[in-house]
């Protein structure tokens, strides 16, 4: 069972088609034993980062999202959810997040005002390292994108993707140990974001 | 590098796909749920669905029909028409849909953009709106004036003032539907589309005369929007999707290769 965390972050629906679709038993779930058993842990969320960490420390999921990690059940963040992996985040005036991985979350700024933020659309992600969830994935694919501010992990070692705006060569696709987590929306990208979704579901967490 | 989108525009009304100009002589094209899955396998980016009759009968959207769509196509869709409370948006938002398009309710109470944008994200909250050209720049500065209710009704309000007011208030993104260029398929309507996508920081995208790949080509480059709907064109069946993207790379705009 893949359990997708429900910590009032938006809206889930989405995802949870999309793992109904590939033939996926997903449950939609902010119950900590039941993340805990969970074969799969998919963290999701749109929206700001200071009431995502709000609403997880009011559902006492921190602990519970850190349990999941350390035990080696692999695990998928996406968009704020992987922003709040990192460690600090410029949104909100400025907070501390969860802190999974070293290093912090920054705001687009652009210098052309025909960049637009939040960067909407389909952009291209180049793939720096093999991974098991980039298997049957083209080098250079386009997924979806929704955001105004991006990744910036400290440990250039869990860059597993690299992706172009405003400027700015950010990691939209990081991965540690059991952990990974793209900038984009994998359940929003049409038949490749499917694909990715699906070696996630068959990835048994090592890795490679 | 962000590729250019290209949102087909399906208008709903009594649950068929219909086609008119300027809101008028609508006919009968097809399914909803049938044609936005064969846009979607053809490659589209997106897409956007207007029960364009809910506004004007003060009737709640379908879900049903939205929630259909959200099971057959996975790639991102808006839908427009007659939202007009924060429930109303996230009875559609639960159901599936990406975004939500508000237009006239929006001119009404235009608190809407704000509580929505507060409830979802502003990612979540597009604001459609349909200008027309004026000759009377003193009232209106931009020379063009935001009408609603499907081109109905005048409001008295400058595109561009609202456009920022709408942008202050939370809205993500901004669909400019020109009512002078909408069905003609004639081309885009440049300087109204470029006035506003060189004045607002999020993104526009441009609507209304989409006829060939040659009009997309001219609203990415010299209107700078970021994407475009397009309809009758291929409605029709006298384009398709791959026909214009192939058009679209070979002038070397962005546009998504793979899907």
């Amino acid at each position: 069972m893949i359990a997708i965390i429900d910590y009032r972050a938006g809206n889930l629906t989405s995802v949870r088609l999309a793992c109904e679709s590939l033939g996926l038993d997903a449950q939609i779930t902010s119950d900590p034993a039941v993340i805990q058993t969970a074969q799969h842990v998919i963290f999701p969320g749109v929206g700001a980062a200071g009431a995502a960490m709000e609403h997880l420390r009011e559902l006492e999921l921190i602990d519970t999202l850190r349990a999941v990690v350390d035990s080696g059940t692999p695990f998928l963040g996406i968009c704020l959810g992987t922003q709040i992996i990192l460690g600090h985040s410029e949104e909100d005036g400025g907070i501390d997040t969860i802190g999974l991985l070293k290093g912090d979350v920054r705001q687009f700024r652009p210098s052309d005002p025909l960049v637009k933020v939040p960067q909407i659309g389909w952009n291209t992600v180049n793939q720096k390292h093999p991974h098991p969830i980039f298997d049957g994935i083209e080098n250079e694919s386009e997924f979806y994108f929704v955001h105004s501010f991006h990744p910036a992990p400290e440990e250039h070692g869990c860059i597993l993707g690299e992706t172009e705006y405003a400027n700015v060569t950010f990691a939209s696709v990081m991965g540690k140990n059991n952990l990974v987590a793209t900038q984009f929306h994998p359940e929003k990208s049409g038949r490749i974001g499917l694909r990715l979704l699906k070696n996630f579901a068959n990835w048994n967490g090592s890795s490679c | 590098m962000l590729t250019k989108r290209i949102i087909p525009c399906l208008d709903i009304h009594e649950k068929r796909v219909t086609k008119g100009v300027k809101f008028k002589n609508n006919v009968v094209l097809g399914d909803p749920v049938e044609m936005a899955s064969r846009y979607y396998e053809e490659g589209c980016d997106e897409l956007v669905f207007y029960d364009i009759t809910a506004s004007a009968e003060r009737r709640p959207i379908d879900i049903e029909m939205v929630a259909e769509v959200a099971h057959a196509i996975r790639i991102p869709f808006a839908v427009g028409g007659g939202i007009s409370t924060v429930s109303d948006m996230s009875r559609v938002l639960l159901a599936g849909a990406e975004k939500v398009s508000v237009n006239s309710l929006a001119v009404a109470n235009p608190d809407i953009i704000a509580e929505g944008a507060r409830a979802f994200g502003a990612q979540c909250i597009v604001l459609g709106m349909d200008p027309v050209a004026v000759e009377d720049t003193t009232t209106f500065p931009s020379g063009y004036e935001i009408t609603t209710r499907g081109f109905r009704e005048r409001t008295g309000m400058d595109a561009l003032e609202w456009a920022r007011k709408a942008v202050d208030l939370g809205a993500g993104e901004i669909v400019v539907n020109s009512v002078d260029a909408d069905g003609t398929r004639a081309g885009f309507e440049i300087p109204l589309t470029k006035l506003i996508a060189e004045n607002v920081p999020v993104p526009v995208v441009a609507s209304g005369g989409a006829g060939n790949a040659q009009h997309l080509v001219e609203v990415f480059e010299q209107a700078h929007a970021d994407a475009a709907i397009i309809a009758g064109m291929i409605h029709t069946g006298e384009f398709t999707i791959p026909q214009i993207k192939a058009d679209l790379a070979t002038a070397g705009v962005p546009i998504r290769k793979v899907w």
